[in-house]
């Protein structure tokens, strides 16, 4: 069951080259112009289905999604499976191959474990998109909060960015340490030492093994993903202040005491952002929680560019949707 | 019946004999060797080992073979099939059945069900605790005295260091070695592969080496504590081997092995989420696997046991993190040992030998097994160290295919089984 | 296009002499069909209808003293032949910056063939509101019989009738080293 064009999975920013991730982005930013029309559609998926196969509950994400495919023409359909398929007793690749046979173009998968979307990518014809695997990758995330970081400092490279939180959990640090790099900005992460593990310094390091004494390195090292011993650190001079949700049902697993603990010492304040860029720029992949990874003050300010983030969302999926459903055209004799 | 194997190449360490020699079989015995020159006796068939190697039946000290209470994943007959078509003459089943092999009546059945398959020979392994759930001592007088050979609880591995030191104090009373899985739950639970910067690239839950370590480094203190002998089962870190290392110098009477795919693969392998990289041990990365490998080298390492562990298809088309741990291994053992470790000069045949057949029954104490020394059982496993072949799931003997090593290809192969005299395999 | 390099230019039909006055009569021709320039709206087709459109724009401009609307479009997400093979095409932007409601739109472009582009145009015209007439105005007509739909030119800079092998391409100083028209032939 072999693709035609192999290629057309999104299955995470670290398998994309960085000309691939610009070409992604250039043709979001002419998809953005559709959502502000007074006829938001084109017919440029028409008789395409998209199943937007979500294992994993998420609101925003999949009316992203969906709002993406119709305005793009194709014909959308939602499957939430609320639990796994275990309980079901149908594996998942049998879930996978009786969608496959209804001949979706694109099948958009969510689920709480890590690779799902390249299991499913071996077994189907369909192009398979990531909407989020378990800690592994967030694409579209990466790709619209590069969106939203291009808009406001007009190119990557060269920027600091801050990722501040659970990195250990988080496929949204993973797809924009692997995004941003690529386009030639320098990632530095902080937060609770539970849940930033030092292995991350070397996480872009492909060949060399991890070198133990070496750890706890700081903001002058000159590659580019550093952990930092401080969030403060990490903030200092950053460009962009990316702030990762505190996942609340991670409590159990006891990463850290209380909450109120994380607010006072990993939280972002007016305070700490003050020791960032005087422009810098703050994103946060939502739903927030106010007054614990990010103050109020900081959230409403106009420095946050969270709707933003979401408005390029919706662009950003139809560019990946329109690309990966085989949005190409055969030149036709006219010139 | 006469049986003659000859003009092969016998290599029997334990008899410390490295040389051309033929082997007279009678009556599922070793009769006599027989020097290139020597006068051959009439009447005998005659297998003919010219260019191939000899050697004391493969002992596997460490299979699942799911009979009782999985028979979907494997039976005791479709795993000694597997068996000795990997040159494997006996197998040593773990105790986790269902029920566990906590008791001398089971232990009883899976020999008979062996008996009747009439292939390889298994000696089971018992339980250390009733149902393998760390709270009270299993009956190992009892299992003893129906063919066990040795105690674990392989992986459900005794939490508790005192109960884990009881079952020491009161296995040496039996001499059975008792077995361990090193792994510290209260590390490693949730985790579906090694933790390094593999695992943090592909966002799975890691599992650390030190919680190998904790308790290779814990059953250590103990064994030297209760005199008892502990095996180390699937060495795989680069902790666990030295610390092996260290305690043989100290004469503390611990023993390990090595499943072959810590000898072969890394967590590299793991990227593209294939189910079939997901066993326990982990695999780990570079340096634990060239440790491991200096263990093979040097001694550290006793034996080389495949951990073959089936498991159903349908269990492992599953999401990583929900995949069942474990690979089969009994088929390929023999082409990754050559492929890896022989072939690339990291060991001799002889050491080969020794880990899979000569160290084996030395450890578990099978009497006239481990050697072709005249009297002793003639369990013979010939190979050809430079046969090329393929292997693929689709042919495998095992009911299950869950193999990472689909479409591999080998140079070395078991080419004829002999268990008690009788060829039960021929490539 | 990639593969232009490698076609063989059979004959020239246009200069930039001939294509400057082919776009001040165009430019006429508009402004005289329309009454003025009240409501007129140039609207040009990516890639090669857009600097033929500003160029009418500027002309009409310096005709009548009045700078019409002026706006782009690109037909990518409207065309009738995606399909799975070939290289991923570039979508870029459509600029309709004024609202076409009741306006007097002239589309733009630089060659009519087969009418399928005019008629990914007209639909994605129609999805941003109800212009009062729609005309078409092409530099180069290449004739009825390769009309696969019902779409004429109202204003066309020449008549070309060419067979179905040969290749029309209006060069432009904005994209090519030349200002000409020419018929192309695959060797």
């Amino acid at each position: 069951m072999e693709k035609p064009f192999r290629r057309r999975d999104l299955l995470g920013i670290r398998e994309l080259s960085a000309a691939e991730v610009i070409g992604i982005l250039d043709t979001a930013e002419n998809f953005s112009e559709i959502s502000n029309r007074e006829v938001k559609k084109v017919p440029a998926l028409r008789g395409k289905t998209v199943i937007n196969l979500f294992f994993e509950a998420s609101t925003r994400t999949r009316t992203s999604f969906e709002l993406a495919a119709k305005r793009l023409s194709a014909d959308a359909v939602n499957i939430s499976v609320s639990s796994s398929s275990v309980s079901k007793g149908e594996t998942l690749i049998d879930t996978a191959m009786n969608l496959d046979a209804m001949a979706p173009d694109c099948i958009v998968v969510r689920h709480s474990s890590a690779g799902v979307p390249h299991q499913l990518a071996k077994v189907s014809r369909a192009a398979i998109v990531n909407a989020g695997d378990g800690a592994n990758e967030h694409p579209t995330q990466a790709l619209l909060d590069a969106m939203t970081i291009r808009e406001h400092k007009k190119q990557i490279e060269g920027l600091e960015v801050a990722i501040i939180g659970d990195i250990l959990h988080s496929r949204v640090a993973r797809s924009n340490i692997h995004l941003l790099t690529k386009l030639g900005a320098r990632v530095r992460v902080a937060g609770p030492g539970t849940l930033v593990p030092a292995d991350f310094q070397h996480l872009l390091d492909s060949e060399t093994s991890i070198d133990r004494d070496n750890i706890g390195s700081n903001i002058h090292d000159p590659r580019p993903l550093a952990v930092c011993p401080s969030v403060e650190d990490a903030i200092s001079g950053a460009d962009v202040v990316m702030i990762l949700r505190i996942q609340r049902e991670r409590q159990d697993s006891a990463y850290f005491p209380t909450l109120r603990e994380y607010s006072i010492h990993y939280g972002l304040t007016n305070e700490r952002l003050d020791l960032a860029k005087k422009d810098a720029i703050v994103l946060h992949p939502g739903p927030m929680n106010r007054g614990i990874e990010i103050a109020s003050e900081v959230a409403d300010s106009s420095r946050s560019l969270i709707l933003d983030q979401v408005k390029y969302g919706v662009a950003v999926r139809m560019a990946v949707l329109y690309l990966a459903t085989g949005g190409t055209v055969q030149q036709p004799g006219r010139e | 019946m006469k049986l003659l194997i000859a003009n092969g190449h016998l290599i029997d360490p334990a008899a410390q004999e490295n040389t051309g020699m033929s082997v007279l079989v009678e009556d599922g015995k070793v009769t006599a060797w027989i020097r290139p020159g020597e006068s051959v006796p009439e009447g005998c068939e005659v297998f003919d080992a010219s260019g191939l190697l000899v050697a004391p039946g493969f002992i596997d000290m460490h299979v699942h073979l799911r009979e009782p209470g999985q028979e979907h994943k494997e039976t005791i007959a479709s795993g000694c099939a597997a068996a000795v078509a990997g040159g494997w003459t006996s197998v040593c089943p773990m105790p986790n059945t269902n029920p566990v092999n906590d008791n001398a009546a089971i232990t009883r059945y899976m020999i008979e069900q062996a008996e009747r398959a009439g292939l390889a020979s298994v000696f089971p392994i018992g339980a250390i605790t009733k149902s393998s759930d760390g709270s009270e001592l299993a009956e190992m007088g009892e299992m003893k005295a129906a063919g066990a050979v040795a105690v674990s609880d392989d992986g459900r591995p005794v939490p508790n260091a005192g109960m884990m030191r009881r079952a020491m104090q009161y296995a040496r009373d039996f001499d059975l070695p008792v077995i361990d899985h090193c792994e510290d739950k209260s590390l490693s639970s949730g985790g579906v592969m090694h933790e390094g910067k593999i695992s943090l690239l592909l966002g799975l839950k890691g599992m650390p080496a030190l919680a190998e370590d904790i308790d290779a480094i814990r059953d250590i203190i103990l064994a030297k504590d209760t005199g008892a002998h502990i095996h180390i089962a699937h060495v795989s870190t680069k902790g666990a081997v030295e610390a092996v290392r260290r305690a043989k110098n100290e004469g503390i009477n611990v023993t390990c092995e090595v499943a072959p795919h810590h000898f072969t693969l890394t967590d590299k392998a793991v990227e593209g989420y294939d189910t079939n990289t997901k066993m326990a041990p982990p695999l780990r990365s570079d340096e634990h696997l060239e440790a491991v490998i200096e263990g093979l080298k040097d001694g550290t390492i006793d034996a080389i046991a495949t951990d073959h562990a089936p498991h159903h298809a349908d269990e492992k088309a599953l999401e990583y993190d929900r995949a069942p741990f474990g690979i089969t291994g009994l088929e390929t053992a023999i082409g990754l040992a050559f492929n890896e470790l022989v072939h690339k000069g990291i060991i001799g045949l002889v050491r080969l030998v020794e880990l899979c057949s000569a160290n084996p029954a030395r450890i578990f104490k099978l009497a006239g097994r481990g050697t072709l020394a005249p009297g002793s059982v003639a369990d013979v496993t010939i190979i050809d160290p430079d046969l090329k072949w393929i292997y693929r799931n689709s042919e495998s003997r095992s009911k299950s295919r869950n193999s990472p090593y689909d479409g591999w290809e080998f140079a070395g192969a078991a080419v004829a089984t002999i268990v008690g005299g009788r060829i039960v395999y021929r490539r | 296009m990639g593969d232009e390099i490698h076609l063989k230019e059979k004959s020239r039909i246009m200069d930039s002499a001939d294509m400057e006055r082919a776009i001040s009569r165009l430019a006429s021709e508009i402004v005289e069909s329309n009454q003025g320039t009240d409501d007129l709206y140039i609207v040009g087709i990516r890639r090669r209808g857009v600097p033929l459109a500003e160029r009418l724009v500027d002309k009409i401009e310096s005709l009548e003293g009045n700078r019409p609307l002026y706006g782009i479009i690109d037909i990518t997400l409207y065309r009738d032949d995606l399909s799975t093979v070939g290289a991923n095409p570039i979508v870029n932007r459509t600029e309709l910056e004024h609202d076409i409601e009741g306006k007097n739109i002239v589309l733009v472009d630089d060659v009519l063939y087969t009418g399928r582009t005019i008629r990914a145009a007209l639909d994605q015209l129609m999805d941003f509101g109800r212009p009062r007439k729609v005309q078409l105005a092409v530099l180069i007509d290449r004739g009825r019989e390769h009309r696969e739909l019902p779409i004429q030119a109202d204003f066309n800079g020449k008549l070309v009738p060419t067979k179905h092998t040969e290749i029309i391409k209006v060069m432009l100083k904005e994209y090519d080293d030349v200002e000409a028209v020419g018929i192309f032939e695959r060797p």
